[in-house]
This record gives structure tokens, C-alpha cells and sequence, in this order.
């Protein structure tokens, strides 16, 4: 099976508060994108896997996500939880040029 | 030669020859004097020698020769081949391999018995001459030759080691000062009462002690010549001692892949995750648990022997209790068990006789001796050390315990609770889970709860949690992040305020950077609300330390949305602000009105982008119904209209919450006034509860609460006026404020420090800081801005906004 993947213009940089994060809904898919202090930008799943707490409200602790329900933590490149029983949730590449954000989601 | 008899004699190697290894190598020969074909590796340069006499060398009241256990010749008759001053530095498990300098040797068997090497704090100036650590042989004797003609020396460590180092420096006529970072002496055995009176008596002895002190710095150029402390005072010093703990040797096993946590892990039969490899000593972490104290490991090597030689194939170890008797010439002192490891439901007896310095302590749990430490005079301590080693019952009379020990009897069952009883209701976390965890080397607190988040909800059940650590694993490891303000910060409250005081250190982030070791959600809640109370209007707020509720001024609900609480001061509401609420409901819309448990309007269930419009509809100032600050004034009807009431309770309950509206605490505050004894606003299970007497006064009470823990407030004092109500009120919010530690309620900070000393702080002034809480009142009161207001003035992008909707890109 082969992935089509699409380059999305996201936002400009200035939209994303430093150290936090912003949801937005890309093709219906909710994804929360978060700017690091260091200057990274994360784009992992809008929706916490545990009981569907909103990821973009929750805090960016260096590089990882923690939900705002009940703290689970997710790896802000891998999307990798934290916690054993917990699956991870589904990180995007990003890029940012020329003060412009641009996520890679998958078409289908 | 012996091996070409016997050529197919197991061959056992051993790595390290101190007191475990030493110890090991009597055990096998006695239980099968020709089983193996023995190896020994020792770095240091001698045969085996009794380290924990090392400290009479250092004295003078013995000679090096005296401490030897087994001389060269021990080795020799036994057929052991010992390999002195050889450092093993790799091992082949595929090859079944020990490789040292310029050599190696088979094994069949492998044993670690490595030790541990000391801690030596990341503090500038620790390279210098005239600085030790004190562990072997040789640090006894390069101490004692440079203590030679010196006048000074500081001993960084006030725990048993460093006790004895500093009496063994004093027979070398230098003048001793002990500096040790906890409030009190030996900190990990003994409680605050015990640790003076220790202060005490060494203070006698000639030894100067130094609690509660942060050595920041080591002076000097070549030699060592002062110490610096976090608080910028600087004492002079000829050489330093340091005896700030140990870390085990683990680093070999750890490369040659044995599964190692703080040491190597080891199960009931001493054997690591490699079936020919064993461990014992200080080396090895078995059910969690380090044991840096030589009766442990006795027990650890005797198993060990019993399974290596098959004697017993099935011995088990299963942990040791840790009980102790101080060295130091002129100190009385055993210790047994964690005596600060006080549980509510604990009884503490305790005897003390000032004049000759005794002071004994006993801690009972389940009716037996679960920690003990006694100070001047040991007469009980035998006893006492049998009953808490038999875990067996105490006499019924307690006092027996000191005066004439009981007799054992049969031993009391463990809590045996099912495995899947819930223990944390947060999170839904069993009893099985937690064990699990426990057996896996989680022995503290905030380890179970990382590994299984258990008590990293509310917190109450945090002491349940602690009781399954110690039935488990025998004992809750000492934990020094138990005393730090936060995680992330390896500091206590009072360094961390002078770290940042001294440093400017304004936002979260310059602390964490300067001072953290790490970072967590928490943590930086927490920094934030403290930063926020010492700089007032110069702390530089970060939205990206504040959790989600403090960054849009509303409480995030299990969908997304949000609830809005309106201020309602005192509870008193009028028919134009109930209007006003119900077509704010209606027009957004809201699911749920609810009335909450203080007296006031939730409106549940708006979304986040409504929650500026529904701001500026009501007009009203916020609820603070989310954050770890003053929420709710609860009141009762009092004498406005109640047939009982004797004082204006509401009038007090408005000027209260208007006054603190906006203080923030290191957890929630709640108060209450209840307009007489009948007390209807529950003023007796609130942070500060007050009701008016019949006499016409109000009694101000404090320390209670009705939540996850119910606790009756304890009385702090009466007052006759308003005014002298409020002002003791403040002046208890705000020494809460700045001394309780990150999410500590009134409910843990009022008993941990005693309702007396709080009276005495509070009411009394006697330590003379009443003025200046009053002042920081003031201050707190005028730095008061509304939140809600940021509904004009978003302070970030997106503050206050829903997910933004992006199209895909048609192709
Ligand atoms: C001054 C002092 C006083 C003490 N007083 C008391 C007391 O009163 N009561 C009490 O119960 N405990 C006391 N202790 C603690 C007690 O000494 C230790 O718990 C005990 O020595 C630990 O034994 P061990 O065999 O695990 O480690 P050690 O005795 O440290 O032996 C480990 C040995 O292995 C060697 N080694 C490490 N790595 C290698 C390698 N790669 N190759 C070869 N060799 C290696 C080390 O050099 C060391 O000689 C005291 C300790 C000190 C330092
Ligand atoms: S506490 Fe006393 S004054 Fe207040 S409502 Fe109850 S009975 Fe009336
Ligand atoms: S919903 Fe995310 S941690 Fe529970």
C-alpha cells in the first residue's frame, strides 16, 4: 500500500504563541501544532487517544505534548506515549519557510 | 596444581573483594569448600579489610593492620586465586570472559559485588588538593597525613559518614565545622526534636554543625582554602571532607548489558537478567531497594551462597530492615527504620529528658515498631531493635517500649487487600498494578506514580501507596526530592527563593534554565505562581507555564469546553445579575446551570471562542473557581436575617473574598463564616473558617478541609472586630503562601507545622514578621487585576480561539 501525503500551507509562524499550541482542522483532520521555545514546530493528532482530550490546550514540556485532561504525554516527533498501555498518536512533518508553516498529512 | 585435579570444577569469579565480596567467598567455603575454582578481582591493593572500622583508623583508636579481615594467606590456603590492585574493566558474557588490565579469566559463575564509589556534588572546586572523599583505606590515610599541621576542615555531609569523619579529623587537632543541606543532622534518621538534640551533643564535642546549608563553592587556587554557601557566606577551610552519599558501581555491568536501574537489578536469588550472573552489596537494587549499611548485605551474600554452591538452590532474600548504631565516640545514637516517614494513622511515643540530652522516639504503625532513633542513652535499644526486627507486636502499654520491652509474640498479617482493589480512583489504578510496579524497582512516591499513575491525580492516596511500598519492598527509598518546591528543581523552598532572589531570576524559564534539571507540566505551574509572588508586577509571565485554565480564565471539562463561574462575593447575588446570568445562558446556549459547592453559578459547557462574549455579557468579575488561589467565600445567612445569628456573617464572607480575590496560593483556598456556632457554611472544613461566638467575637480556625481529605480546622484565635479578622486572616494566607510547598493544602502545611507555631507566627508576631505580612497583604491586594479583562486584549495568538479549519489543496 502507498501513502499519498500533501504538503498543507498551514499558518505563518507569528500565528503560533511561543512554547504553545493552536488546533487546527486540516482536510477534517484535527491536529494540534505546536511552536517550541527552541523554535521547533510540532504537528502531532488534535485528539488525545485516553479519552479525547484537546491536544492543542494542552503544555509543550521541551519536546513533548501533554494532554490538558489528564497529562499523558506524547513525543512531539514520534508521537509516542509516554505510557506503556496508552498508543501513541500520529505526528506530520512540518517545515517552516520564509515565516510560513506547512504540515504533511496524509489524502485519503 | 589443584586445577589440573579438577578440570572440570565450575569456576566462580568475583569482582570486587570488600565487604561483600569478601563476605561471599567465607559463605560458599562454608558451604562447599571445594565446589569451585574461585577467582577474585579487588582494585584496591590489599587483601580484604573491614571498611566500616575505617573510621576508628581515621580516629586513631585503631591500626591499619587491625582492620584486616583476611590476610594474603587466607586467599592461599583456600585456593583462591586473588587478584589485588587489578581493575576488571570489561566482561565478555558471549566468551564468558572477565578482562582486567592485561588479562582475562573464564567464569562460569560471575558475581558482582562492585560496591559503590562516593557522590561528589557538581560544586566548583571539588578538584583541588586538600579535598576528599572518604571510602577507602587510602582516602583514611591521605586525610590523615594532610590533616598534618592544617587547622581547619569543613566536612560537606552531616549524615552518620560524615559525623564520623568529622570526630576522626578532630583527634587530628583540626577544628571541625559539619555542613549539611537539610534543616537537622543525619536528616535520614533522625526527626527534627532528634536532630537538635544530636546538634547539640556534637556541639559539645567541639564540632561545629551547619544545618540547612547549601555549599555552593570550594575556594582556593592549588589547596582548598574556604568553603562558599548558597547564601553567600564563605568560611575558611584548609581541607574538605565530603561525604555527600554514595552511587552504586553499576557503570561495568551496565555495559557489558545487565539490566541496571539506580544499581544493578537483581532478584530474590541475587541473579541479574543473566543467569550466570549474580549481585551483591551496595552494588545491586534488589525489590528497589540500595542497602548501604554492611547487615543487609550479609544477609544478601549468605542466600546467595546457599544458591551459587546449591546448598539450597531455592534460598530466597526477600530485603533486610535497616537498623543502625552511630560509631562516633561520644554520640549515642541507634536509629531504626525512616523515623520522618510519619503516616497519619501512625502513634508516635516518644520520651525526652532534656538536661542529659535523651531523647528517644518510637514510631508504631499496625501496633508494631516500624521506626525508632535513640539519642544519649541506648538502654532501650536492644530491646527495641528485636522488637523491629521480629515485626513483632508492641506492648499494650506503651511505655513499656523504653521502660521494659514486651515480650515477641506471633507476627500480625500484612494488609492483604485483593490485587485488584483500586487504590488510586483518579486513575483507576489497583493494587496488583502498583506491586507490579513496586517489584519492578519503583520504591518511591512519584516513581510508582510515573510508572503507573497512581497519586499523580488528587494526591490522596498518595499515603496508600507509600504503605505498599513499604510492604512490598520493605521501606520507602529516601527520596530528597520529597523536600524540593518542585520537580524540576533540585532545591527546597527557602534556596529556591534565595536562588532566584539572589540571581534576578524573573520568568520560568530563566529558573529552569539556571536552576532546573528538568522540566514538567507542573513544575512550571508552579514556578509561575511562586515567581509570581516575589517579583508582584516585574515577574515575566510565560503563557507557556500556565495550564490551560489559567492561560483562557475558565475550567477546561472533559469534552473541551469550558465552565464560567461568575464572582458572586459572600454568595449574595441580586435579581439584576441573576437576569443577567440566565440570558447569558440562554443566548450561549449553555448545557448545564448548576449551583457548585460554594455557593455559587457554573455555567458549564462554553466553548472556548464564547468565552470573551460571555465575559463582557455578564460583566462580572471571574470565579477563580479553577486556579490554586482564593475561590470561594461560603456564608451563611447570619445575623441579617437568621433567628440565631449573631453576627453579620455575609458582610464579613464579602469583605473577605473581595479583599483575597485573585491571591495565589500553592493549592486552593477556600473560606468560610458562619454567623454563629450552629456554623451552616461548614466553616470548620475549610483552609480558614471563621464563626461568630455568642459572645460577640469570631474564632478564626484553620487547616481544614472536605474534599479528598476531611479535616477539621483547628482554632487559631478569636478576634472582637472585622477589621482584626481580616487582618489575621491575611497575614495567615500570605505565610501559607510563601511557605507551603507546591500543591501542599492547608490541611498538610497547618499540622506539619503545628497549630502552636502557627499561633505563635500568626498572632503572637514571635518571629516578628507580622508587619511585614501585612505590608505584603497590601501589595498582593493592589497587583489584583481581573482576568476576565484580557477578553478586550487577547495576550497571545489564538487565546481565544477554536481550531482554525484548513482545506486540503484540490488536486
Ligand atoms: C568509613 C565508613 C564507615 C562505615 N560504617 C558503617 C557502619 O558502621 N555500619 C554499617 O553497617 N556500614 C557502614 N559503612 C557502609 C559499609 O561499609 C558498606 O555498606 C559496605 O562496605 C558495602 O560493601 P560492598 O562489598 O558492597 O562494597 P565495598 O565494601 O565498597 O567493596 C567493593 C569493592 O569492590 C571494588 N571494585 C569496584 N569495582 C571494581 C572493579 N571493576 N574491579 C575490581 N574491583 C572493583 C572496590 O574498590 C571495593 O574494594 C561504612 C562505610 C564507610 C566508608
Ligand atoms: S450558622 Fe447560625 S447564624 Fe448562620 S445560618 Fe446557621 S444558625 Fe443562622
Ligand atoms: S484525554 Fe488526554 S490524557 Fe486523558
Amino acid at each position: 500500500m502507498t501513502a499519498t501525503v500533501t504538503r498543507v500551507q498551514l499558518c505563518t509562524l507569528a500565528d503560533l504563541p511561543t512554547g504553545l499550541g493552536r488546533g487546527f482542522e486540516v482536510g477534517g483532520r484535527p491536529i494540534a501544532v505546536f511552536l517550541g521555545r527552541e523554535g521547533q514546530v510540532f504537528a502531532v493528532d488534535g485528539k488525545c487517544p485516553h479519552k479525547s482530550g484537546p491536544l492543542a490546550d494542552g503544555m509543550l514540556i521541551g519536546e513533548q505534548v501533554v494532554c490538558p485532561l489528564h497529562a499523558f504525554r506524547f513525543d512531539g516527533n514520534s508521537g509516542a506515549c509516554d505510557q506503556e498501555s496508552v498508543c501513541g498518536i500520529q505526528a506530520y512533518a512540518t517545515e517552516v519557510r520564509d515565516g510560513t508553516v506547512f504540515v504533511t498529512v496524509p489524502l485519503s | 596444581m589443584i586445577r589440573a585435579l579438577h578440570p572440570q570444577k565450575p569456576k566462580l569469579v568475583v569482582i570486587g573483594n570488600g565487604m561483600a565480596g569478601a563476605r561471599l567467598l567465607e559463605d560458599v567455603l562454608a558451604c562447599d569448600p571445594s565446589r569451585f575454582d574461585i577467582t577474585v578481582f579487588g582494585d584496591e591493593p590489599y587483601g580484604n579489610y573491614n571498611r566500616i572500622l575505617l573510621s576508628n583508623v581515621l580516629n586513631g583508636t585503631q591500626d591499619a593492620k587491625e582492620i584486616f579481615l583476611n590476610p594474603l594467606a587466607w586467599y592461599e590456603e583456600n585456593g583462591i586465586t586473588l587478584h589485588a590492585g587489578k581493575r576488571v574493566t570489561k566482561i565478555d558474557r558471549e566468551a564468558k570472559l572477565v578482562y582486567a588490565e592485561d588479562f582475562s579469566v573464564e567464569y562460569d559463575y560471575l558475581v558482582f559485588a562492585t560496591g559503590s564509589k562516593p557522590f561528589i556534588p557538581p560544586i566548583p572546586g571539588t578538584p583541588l588538593h586538600g579535598v576528599f572523599a572518604f571510602r577507602t583505606l587510602d582516602d583514611c590515610r591521605n586525610i590523615a597525613e594532610y590533616a598534618k599541621g592544617r587547622k581547619t576542615a569543613v566536612v560537606i555531609g552531616g549524615g552518620l559518614l560524615g559525623l564520623e569523619a568529622a570526630k576522626g579529623l578532630m583527634t587530628h587537632n583540626v577544628e571541625v565545622t559539619v555542613v549539611e543541606m537539610s534543616p537537622w543532622l543525619m536528616s535520614v534518621q533522625l526527626d527534627e526534636a532528634g536532630g537538635k538534640v544530636l546538634g547539640q551533643t556534637i556541639a559539645n564535642l567541639g564540632i561545629k554543625a551547619r544545618a540547612g546549608t547549601v555549599t555552593k563553592e570550594l575556594l582556593g587556587h592549588m589547596n582548598v582554602t574556604g568553603v562558599k554557601f548558597a547564601d553567600g557566606s564563605e568560611i575558611p577551610a584548609d581541607m574538605v571532607v565530603i561525604s555527600a552519599g554514595i552511587r552504586p558501581n553499576s557503570e561495568l555491568a551496565k555495559e557489558c548489558g545487565i539490566t541496571c536501574d539506580k544499581a544493578i537489578v537483581v532478584d530474590d536469588q541475587l541473579r541479574t537478567n543473566d543467569p550466570a550472573v549474580f549481585g551483591v552489596g551496595e552494588c545491586v537494587q534488589h525489590n528497589g531497594m540500595i542497602y548501604g549499611l554492611v547487615a543487609p548485605l550479609w544477609e544478601q551474600t549468605k542466600v546467595l551462597a546457599k544458591v551459587l554452591t546449591g546448598a539450597d538452590a531455592t534460598a530466597t532474600y526477600t530485603g533486610s530492615k535497616i537498623a543502625t548504631k552511630l560509631k562516633v565516640m561520644g554520640v549515642e545514637l541507634a536509629s531504626m527504620g525512616r523515623i520522618n516517614d510519619l503516616q497519619p494513622t501512625d502513634e508516635v511515643v516518644q520520651f525526652s529528658e532534656p538536661a542529659r540530652q535523651v531523647y528517644w522516639k518510637a514510631i508504631i504503625r499496625d501496633g508494631k515498631v516500624s521506626a525508632a532513633c535513640l539519642l544519649g542513652d541506648l538502654a532501650p535499644a536492644d530491646d527495641l531493635m528485636r522488637l523491629f526486627h521480629a515485626g513483632a507486636p508492641v506492648p499494650d502499654r506503651r511505655l513499656e517500649l523504653f521502660f521494659t520491652a514486651g515480650s515477641a509474640k506471633k507476627e500480625v498479617s500484612l494488609a492483604d487487600l485483593p490485587d485488584s482493589h483500586q487504590i488510586c480512583d483518579c486513575n483507576g489504578v489497583c493494587k496488583g498494578t502498583i506491586v507490579t510496579a513496586i517489584k519492578g524497582g519503583k520504591c518511591t512516591v512519584p516513581a510508582v506514580g510515573k510508572a503507573t499513575r497512581a497519586g499523580t491525580g488528587c494526591g490522596s492516596c498518595k499515603t496508600l501507596v507509600k504503605g505498599l511500598i513499604e510492604a512490598v519492598a520493605g521501606g520507602v527509598k529516601a527520596d530528597p526530592s520529597e523536600s524540593w518546591f518542585v520537580a524540576a528543581v533540585p532545591l527546597d523552598k527557602p534556596s529556591l527563593v534565595a536562588e532566584v532572589k539572589a540571581r534576578g531570576l524573573k520568568s520560568v524559564s530563566a529558573v529552569l534554565r539556571e536552576l532546573g534539571a528538568g522540566d514538567d507540566e507542573k513544575s512550571r505551574n508552579g514556578l509561575a505562581s511562586m515567581l509570581k509572588s516575589i517579583w508582584g508586577t516585574e515577574y515575566i509571565d510565560e503563557r507557556d507555564s500556565r495550564f490551560i485554565n489559567d492561560r483562557v480564565h475558565a475550567n477546561i471539562q472533559k469534552d473541551g469546553t469550558f465552565s464560567v463561574i461568575p464572582r458572586i462575593y459572600g454568595g449574595i447575588t441580586t435579581a439584576e445579575d441573576l437576569i443577567k446570568i440566565g440570558h447569558v445562558a440562554k443566548k450561549y446556549a449553555v448545557p448545564m446551570v448548576k449551583f457548585t459547592g460554594g455557593q455559587r453559578i457554573d455555567l458549564l459547557g462554553i466553548r472556548k471562542e464564547d468565552l470573551p462574549g460571555v465575559w463582557a455579557d455578564l460583566g462580572m468579575p471571574s470565579g477563580h473557581a479553577y486556579t490554586k488561589a482564593l475561590r470561594t467565600v461560603k456564608t451563611c445567612v447570619g445575623s441579617e436575617f437568621c433567628r440565631y445569628g449573631t453576627n453579620d456573617s455575609t458582610g464579613l464572607g464579602i469583605d473577605l473574598e473581595k479583599r483575597f480575590q485573585g491571591f495565589e496560593f500553592p493549592a486552593k483556598v477556600k473560606l468560610a463564616v458562619s454567623g454563629c456556632p450552629r456554623n451552616c457554611a461548614e466553616s470548620t472544613v475549610k483552609d480558614v473558617g471563621v464563626i461568630a461566638t455568642e459572645g460577640g467575637e469570631w474564632e478564626v480556625s484553620v487547616g481544614g478541609a472536605a474534599g479528598a481529605h476531611v479535616r477539621k480546622t483547628e482554632v487559631l484565635c478569636r478576634v472582637t472586630t472585622k477589621e482584626d479578622a481580616l487582618r489575621v486572616i491575611g497575614r495567615f494566607l500570605i505565610y501559607y503562601r510563601d511557605n507551603a510547598k507546591w500543591l501542599e493544602r492547608t490541611y498538610d502545611f497547618v499540622p506539619r507545622l503545628g497549630i502552636e507555631k502557627v499561633r505563635e507566627i500568626i498572632v503572637n508576631d514571635a518571629l516578628g514578621i507580622c508587619a511585614a505580612l501585612d505590608v505584603e497583604v497590601e501589595k498582593t491586594v493592589a497587583a489584583y487585576v481581573d482576568p476576565w479583562l484580557e477578553r478586550d486584549q487577547p495576550v497571545y495568538a489564538g487565546q481565544f480561539e477554536d481550531t482554525k479549519r484548513v482545506p486540503l489543496p484540490v488536486l
